[in-house]
């Protein structure tokens, strides 16, 4: 008898695993609520503004993933996740997708078991230092402190940085980005790392922005991108065209203002197709014609989110650069809609 | 005409299992096992179906693998091209360093606070209801937090020290001063001299050499002793011997004469005379810190991490070793002091020959449960950027290695065995001073 009762058990603990590691997109239908990792505070890429509510780049894409699978860009649940707990969150469920410029290796994709679904930012890990300092290159940086973010690829980066030029540091291990600023700001240490667009960002914030300086050293590369569960494909396929909607809409002069002018009036089959005027490209995701729409009509396209958020008339002021269209010389190019 | 009845037999019947009160405790202890253990493999069984269903397999391979990252406080040698296991090994010095010296600076802070907090003075007194106040009814990260600001937000920038030819020319001071020419307080550690040996070669060529001078190292594999630290030991633990036998000897004239004989300035030369002369044989000197580039070099660099973590805890747990102290000493009833006082003692004797010795009785099991607290409570050392054993293997070893649950077992599994290491020792100096029944 005890036998059978262990065995019982057994089978329905087997049966609550099995059910957990079920379909994502029915989940998020099913709660009526997307669960996003993002940030825990990086101006321009994802942060709480004065009101309490997540804006930035990357929030941005949990907007327009929440509009094309519930139809409505604000039912989106944001959790703060640092580096070091970002994919324990996302590996254990506790987020649908992380959206928090977490950088495409490797290790991460294989090792670590997840899926990078595209690159929403192109990025380098890079140094900032006090103008005063007298610096005017990462090679000039021997003997240095430098305040590294734990649990992210620029830890290994500095590390092989400093070692090929046979330089020596002291790394100031920080638990997360406002930490960070506060021990560079506070002279605890002569150098702050991480993404080149991080470090903009973090400058933005700083009370005498134009006393700090990014040195024109660009380390690594660093590939940001929203990633998800491995395994799970049906929810990558509606992430990764989520996004590539966003990239294409760009691409075929369809912005947040014009979009339903564009829809009514289109001959461009492709367009046609993206709307959902024509074609069933949104059945095959698992969700409905106007999916596409709906994203781009909550957030804008994708040079619209990053001119809103992150670009050069914001205080962040980053250039397109590698993220602009490949028609104009950058990296972003959306496979196409057939 | 008798009808006898017989006993009723005492055959054994199911429901004997719960209505009769011999067997009910057993019953229910078994059923409670069954259920516990039930949970366990219930806990075991969804682990391997969730490792399962994520593809993950569970082995600590990774450990021998390169770590690729560096670390500011290093005990021992260890360089990015060490393993994982390297890494977590140098946290966990940097863990028991912590714990070791806020533990006797918790205990030297508790003991004299929680004396003084009885002092008939009343300043002293309510000064000291103060401290305990303030700082146990604040939580712990706020006072490391609050340390590691104040230390890094009110100390000058290693560049403030600098004097550059123009400087000398306009005879400008610089922003800031070595303290007696030899300690710099910057922003980010307090540099203090290093002290090196020497034997049979110029100093210059000793000190350029990292490896330490005089007697050499032995190398462990795991990590280096130093001979001369090694001998210095020795000559050390030889005096304290030897002073050891002066007391026995100064107890046995006592005994015999009544006439306590002086012995302190023997037990001083005793103490001070053979390690000083190992260490001029050796050719200690100190390497003062200099400002080298960006930061002090050839000193020793004490990190603000370690002195912020270190102070706040052994300033938070001393609040509440003072409370312990203070109770102890309340225990022992006044008729003792008394007592004391009568044979002519003075109050400073009262305290270390009669008080102390019985409140420790009293004062030891619960101080254990602090030094506990303290150990554990270093795991808070990130929020401070300090890299202890929660810093490598808990955070950056299992973030770039993905081993959650490897990570965090291997983590539980040192912290537990730390902690029954510290309070197996504390019960056994527990029995050493507890009242002996005969």
């Amino acid at each position: 008898m005890k036998k059978s009762v262990f065995l019982g058990t057994l089978s329905a603990a087997a049966l609550i695993a099995g059910i957990a590691g079920a379909a994502t997109l029915d989940d998020v239908k099913g709660r009526g609520e997307l669960i996003c990792g993002v940030n825990t505070g990086l101006t321009g890429f994802g942060a709480p503004d004065a009101n309490g509510n997540y804006q930035g780049f990357d929030v941005a894409m949990c907007k327009a993933l929440a509009a094309a699978v519930l139809g409505d860009a604000s039912k989106v649940k944001y959790i703060p996740t640092t580096g070091e707990t970002r994919f324990t969150a996302l590996a254990s469920g506790e987020v649908d997708v992380l959206v928090r410029n977490s950088t495409w290796t490797f290790m991460r994709d294989v090792d670590l078991k997840f899926d990078f679904v595209a690159v929403n930012y192109y990025d380098g890990q890079g140094f900032m230092v006090k103008k005063d300092l007298g610096v005017s290159s990462a090679k000039e940086l021997d003997g240095a402190t430098v305040c590294i973010q734990t649990g992210t690829t620029t830890e290994l980066n500095l590390a092989d940085f400093f070692k090929a030029n046979n330089m020596s540091y002291t790394p100031v291990t920080v638990a997360d980005d406002s930490e960070g600023q506060r021990q560079y700001l506070a002279g605890a240490c002569d150098a702050y790392t991480t993404d080149a667009s991080g470090l903009a960002a973090s400058r933005a914030s700083m009370p005498d922005a134009e006393n700090h300086i990014i040195l024109p050293e660009i380390i690594s590369k660093e590939p940001l991108g929203p990633l998800v569960r491995h395994g799970d494909n049906q929810w990558g396929d509606v992430v990764r065209w989520t996004y590539y909607a966003l990239v294409a809409a760009e691409e075929y002069g369809v912005n947040k203002a014009n979009i339903e002018e564009v829809a009514s009036t289109t001959q461009n089959p492709e367009v046609k197709r993206l709307l959902g005027v024509e074609g069933e490209l949104g059945e095959k995701l698992g969700l409905d014609k106007e999916w596409a729409k709906r994203a781009i009509a909550a957030v804008g396209n994708y040079g619209e989110i990053f001119e809103a958020n992150i670009g050069s008339g914001t205080p962040i002021g980053l250039a397109r650069g590698l993220n602009a269209l490949w028609t104009q010389g950058g990296l972003q190019y959306a496979p196409p809609f057939r | 005409m008798a009808f006898v009845q017989d006993a009723p037999k005492d055959s054994f019947r199911l429901s004997m299992l719960i209505y009769d009160t011999r067997y009910r405790s057993l019953t229910i202890q078994v059923v409670v096992l069954i259920l516990f253990m039930l949970f366990l493999s219930w806990l075991l069984n969804n682990t391997i179906q969730n490792l399962a269903a994520k593809d993950r397999t569970f082995d600590f391979g990774f450990l021998l693998s390169r770590a690729g990252y560096d670390i500011n406080q290093r005990l021992v040698e260890y360089t990015n091209d060490s393993t994982h296991a390297r890494a977590a090994f140098i946290g966990l010095l940097n863990t028991l360093l912590s714990a070791v010296v806020g533990c006797i600076l918790a205990t030297i802070i508790g003991v004299v606070v929680g004396v003084l907090r009885l002092s008939n003075n009343w300043l002293v007194s309510r000064l000291m209801t103060v401290y305990v106040e303030m700082f146990r009814n604040v939580p712990v990260l706020l006072w490391i937090l609050l340390a590691a600001t104040i230390l890094s937000e009110t100390t000058p920038n290693p560049r403030d020290f600098r004097v550059t030819p123009e400087m000398q020319a306009a005879g400008e001071a610089p922003k800031a001063t070595m303290l007696f020419g030899i300690i710099a307080v910057t922003n980010r550690g307090t540099d203090i001299p290093e002290p090196k040996f020497c034997v049979g070669k110029p100093r210059e060529e000793c000190d350029a050499d990292p490896n330490e001078g005089g007697l050499g190292i032995i190398d462990l594999g795991i990590f280096k002793v130093s001979l001369n630290l090694l001998a210095l030991l020795v000559v050390f633990g030889g005096s304290i011997f030897a002073t050891r036998r002066l007391k026995r000897q100064a107890d046995a004239t006592q005994d015999a004469t009544g006439v306590r004989p002086v012995t302190w300035w023997k037990n001083l030369l005793i103490l001070v005379l053979p390690s000083a002369a190992l260490l001029w044989a050796l050719g200690l000197h100190f390497v003062v810190p200099e400002l080298k580039g960006f930061n002090f070099a050839g000193g020793i660099t004490v990190l603000h991490s370690f002195t912020a973590l270190t102070l706040a805890l052994a300033l938070y747990t001393a609040a509440f070793i003072a409370e312990i102290v203070r109770a102890g000493i309340m225990a022992i009833s006044r008729g003792q002091s008394e007592a004391a006082a009568a044979l002519g003692l003075r109050p400073a004797r009262t305290m270390r020959l009669v008080i102390l010795p019985q409140a420790l009785r009293v004062i030891i099991p619960p101080l254990i449960s602090q030094y506990l607290n303290l150990t554990k409570n270093t795991s808070l050392a990130i929020a401070v950027s300090y890299m202890d054993l929660r810093g490598t293997l808990g955070g950056i070893t299992l973030n770039q290695t993905g081993k959650e649950l490897e990570c965090m077992l291997l983590m539980m599994g040192i912290y537990l065995t730390i902690s029954l290491i510290i309070s197996s020792c504390m019960n056994i100096f527990n029995r050493a001073v507890r009242l002996k029944e005969r």
